[in-house]
């Protein structure tokens, strides 16, 4: 009898203290223990939800736009599944600072924006979704100006709704 | 984090070649259960930071248009072995993932 009594008022603390320690791991989750701050700089609200491509470009600031044969796009003439694209991104523009990739049907057209540190090749290799043949747009950065590269890309299947 | 990301960095030279595969839904908010014939919500990876030792190197914002489980090559300059790479995700549900892997 004795020991069962015991047990249960040991197990009673026990809950107990898991309760208060589940405060305080809850009060410092929410606080600064969570990576949040690693996040902390802004989604580019405006220019991801911009339907139409003069409002992409407002939204991420490329007022003027110059065509460049320094940026290399490797994407496929023809995609059988829009859902797979993959795109492939060298920029030979020195002091390139970001990437921006624009699949222009696209029920909002920009795809990514990749800003880029110094010791971080131009190069990014990913892959998107299209909803339809279209062209596909890479905007490059560097020292505050845009440069552009395009290719049309013809999707068998689409690859938003379905 | 195994589950949801994966990281192969291979160094050449000075230069790390990173690949990440990240395991994600990313739902357009477009498409429709098969079954219920209901709407699945928007639900897609929105930020994506690499860094070097810490020192973030590239910092990405993404749309829903980016492929379901997404896939990301990069390369780092100066990196040396011993060095870490990590790379970490938060959706637009607020989840988040993170994955490191030294280079050797």
């Amino acid at each position: 009898m004795e020991t069962k009594i015991l047990v249960r008022l040991s197990r009673r603390t026990f809950l107990r203290s898991l309760a208060i320690g589940g405060g305080y791991l809850c009060v410092f989750s929410a606080g600064w223990l969570r990576p949040v701050k690693l996040f902390a700089a802004e989604w580019n609200q405006a220019a991801f939800e911009a339907k139409v491509l003069a409002d992409t470009l407002k939204g991420i600031g490329a007022l003027s736009v110059s065509d460049s044969d320094q940026i290399q796009l490797k994407a496929p003439e023809i995609a059988e599944n829009g859902a797979i694209v993959p795109v492939e991104i060298t920029s030979k523009i020195p002091g390139t600072q970001a990437i921006y990739i624009i699949a222009d049907k696209n029920p909002q057209p920009l795809v990514a924006i990749f800003e880029l540190e110094p010791n971080l090749e131009p190069y990014i290799s990913t892959r998107i979704k299209m909803g339809e043949s279209s062209k596909v747009r890479v905007l490059i950065r560097a020292g505050g100006k845009f440069y552009m590269a395009t290719q049309e890309v013809k999707v068998t299947i689409g690859g938003c709704g379905g | 984090m195994a589950d949801t990301m994966k990281i192969r960095a291979q160094l050449q030279g000075d230069v790390a070649d990173v690949k990440v595969l990240m395991f994600h839904p990313m739902e357009t908010g477009l498409r429709k259960d098969p079954i219920s014939g209901e709407i699945i919500p928007l639900h897609f990876i929105q930020r994506v930071i690499a860094a070097l030792n810490g020192k973030t190197v590239m910092d990405a914002q993404w749309s829903r248009a980016v492929s379901k489980n997404p896939f990301v090559n990069f390369r780092i300059r100066g990196a040396r072995a011993g060095d870490k790479v990590s790379v970490s995700w938060e959706d637009n549900m607020g989840a988040q993932a993170s994955i490191e892997t030294m280079l050797s």
